[in-house]
């Protein structure tokens, strides 16, 4: 780790200040298990930090018109096992406990799930060309070993995955992040929060460098009767998706009246699909329509080599949650405890 | 366009930042100490302040070896910083029983043979302890999955779960009797929490 001056401002207006004076170079902190793991790795190097852990930034909360407010410093522990999340938004809550370890999640903070960089070897290995790391340099993966990189979305020079699992949740829910900045603040639908790598792929987010995330907002309706997270890994527990799907359906009868779908470990975002939504909506919840909606997210998915496999398991594993979320199986329940293999 | 800047820089010794001073409350015990900003939590319970119970297994959160209690909540101690936990007040494994005094949990993992080197012990034992008090899981399946955070090179896996399954169930935790499996005798005692 380099050495870094250190700082805890208690209100947002101070935070924001000193962030400003050396933007680039300054980070904030939350609970600091991305950010010191990738500084122990010389992958970040702050020369100055920001602790975030004073801020009036935990509470979760109901707005008036229905929606719950995430304070972005509350820990993915307390959000998850929070009621009103446990039973307005279950998928939330299965996908946050479907990551990590109970004493990570214990630290780590909603806000700082957002902002965590890939887990690309090449992207923490200094010895190796990364365009995330190093623009310009060239992207070690395309060609090299990539069995957990992107299929879809991908660009020619980078073809990272964003790790979260919160956040495929919080882009099927269509959550909203609330930003401020040294001059105001801003709204940020989801599925403008996270970018593809394009020719930019040291960017992650449009997150400017001097803005906070204060909060983010779920709406009101939560699909809490038919849900499902299914996160498909190398082993059954404590370890990064291959594969992860987050599917909630609303239902007249047999009959799909709304539907979410969103994938991660398939690309550079949270990927939500909103075209293969449409072609469940309206349709029975049979295989059938399953099928043509996984038929639809994979069109055009490219494999780089080592992992092709994701093709076909990305459509297997939308089939088979879609098909949780309709039936509502005891199936649903296990997928955080014990995920069989695919 | 830029100056060139001739610095004698052999006679300018970088000039490292101040430390800065922390007060932590350790197994209830008042400590004041000043430590460099990146130094972690772990590294000072080990190197400042001699609690070398806690142990060093990955330094990235894989591993759990490091794990602590702060305000009862378990955390890997190698992904946080001394300062960022001024004022906090912390559990090591030295805090939760003596040699002559074991707590349940400490008695149980001797009972049940739950180590081999026992370097992820401590660790071990610390999430454990989080895992009774956090109160989530009832059954055997979700004590494995929420024990997930502590790896066992050694493989002492069925032995960390049986001892862990007896002080739930001395406990009265345990909901699901039925999947009781993994230390052999089965629980006597009815669920409660039913
Ligand atoms: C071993 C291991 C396994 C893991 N497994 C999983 C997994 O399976 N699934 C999963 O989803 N995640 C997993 N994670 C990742 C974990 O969820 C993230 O590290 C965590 O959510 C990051 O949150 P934090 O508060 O610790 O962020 P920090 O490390 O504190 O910060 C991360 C970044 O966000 C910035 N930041 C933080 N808060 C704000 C804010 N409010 N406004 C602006 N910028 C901010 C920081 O400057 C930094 O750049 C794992 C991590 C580890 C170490
Ligand atoms: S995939 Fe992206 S992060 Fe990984 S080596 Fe290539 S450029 Fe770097
Ligand atoms: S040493 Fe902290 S998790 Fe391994
Ligand atoms: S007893 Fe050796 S690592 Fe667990």
């Amino acid at each position: 780790m380099n050495s870094f001056t250190y700082a805890r401002p208690d209100d947002i207006t101070e935070a924001l200040r000193e962030k400003s004076i050396q933007v680039e170079t300054t980070k904030f902190i939350a609970g600091g298990t991305n950010l010191l793991d990738l500084m122990k790795e010389n992958v970040e190097r702050p020369t100055r930090l920001i602790d975030l852990n004073r801020l009036p930034l935990s509470q979760i909360e109901e707005l008036p018109d229905g929606s719950l407010r995430l304070g972005a410093l509350a820990t993915n522990a307390d959000t998850a096992y929070h009621p009103e999340v446990q039973s307005r938004y279950p998928l939330l809550n299965q996908a946050i406990l479907a990551g990590a370890s109970p004493q990570l999640r214990n630290m780590a903070t909603d806000g700082g799930n957002l902002l965590q960089r890939t887990r690309c070897y090449y992207f923490y290995d200094l010895a190796t060309p990364c365009n995330k790391r190093e623009p310009g340099t060239g992207c070690s993966a395309i060609g090299g070993y990539n069995r957990i990189h992107a299929i879809l979305g991908a660009s020619a020079e980078c073809i990272a995955t964003h790790p979260s699992d919160m956040c495929v949740a919080l882009a099927a829910l269509g959550a909203t992040v609330q930003v401020s900045h040294p001059t105001g603040e801003r709204s940020i639908p989801f599925e403008d929060f996270h970018r593809l790598p394009g020719n930019t792929p040291h960017l992650d987010n449009n997150l400017t460098p001097g803005e906070l995330i204060t909060s983010i907002d779920l709406p009101a309706k939560g699909f809490e009767k038919n849900f499902s997270y299914l996160k498909l890994r190398d082993r059954s527990s404590y370890a990064f998706a291959l594969i992860s799907v987050a599917a909630a359906l609303e239902l007249d009868g047999d009959r799909i009246t709304d539907a979410r779908l969103a994938l991660g470990g398939v690309a550079h975002k949270p990927w939500r699909d909103q075209e293969a939504e449409a072609l469940l909506i309206g349709q029975p919840a049979t295989s059938d329509t399953f099928r043509r909606a996984a038929a639809k997210v994979v069109e055009g998915a490219q494999g780089q080599g080592s992992n092709d496999f994701k093709i076909e398991l990305a459509k297997r594993a939308i089939v088979r949650a879609l098909k949780q979320a309709a039936e509502m199986s005891e199936e649903v329940n296990v997928n955080v405890f014990q995920n069989s293999n695919p | 366009m830029s100056t060139v800047i001739q610095k004698p820089l052999d006679h300018q010794p970088p000039s490292l930042p101040p430390t800065q001073s922390v007060r932590l409350t350790i197994n209830s015990q008042e400590s004041h100490f000043t430590v460099a900003p990146w130094t972690t939590l772990l590294d000072a319970l080990r190197e400042h302040l001699d609690l070398t119970g806690t142990k060093k297994g990955c330094d990235h959160g894989q591993c759990g070896a490091c794990t602590v209690l702060i305000d009862g909540k378990r955390i890997n101690s190698c992904l946080t910083l001394a300062v960022m936990r001024d004022g906090a007040d912390i559990t090591t494994i030295e805090g939760l029983g003596t040699p002559e005094n074991l707590s349940p949990l400490q008695q149980a993992f001797i009972d049940h043979d739950a180590f081999q080197c026992g370097y992820c012990t401590p660790g071990q034992i610390c999430s454990a302890q989080g895992l009774l008090n956090e109160g989530k899981a009832k059954t055997e399946a979700e004590v494995r999955e929420l024990m997930s955070g502590n790896l066992c090179r050694c493989g002492a896996y069925p032995n960390i779960l049986s001892a862990i399954m007896e002080v739930m169930d001395k406990d009265g935790l345990i909901m699901d009797t039925k999947e009781w499996s993994a230390g052999g005798a089965k629980p006597e005692m009815d669920p409660i929490n039913s």
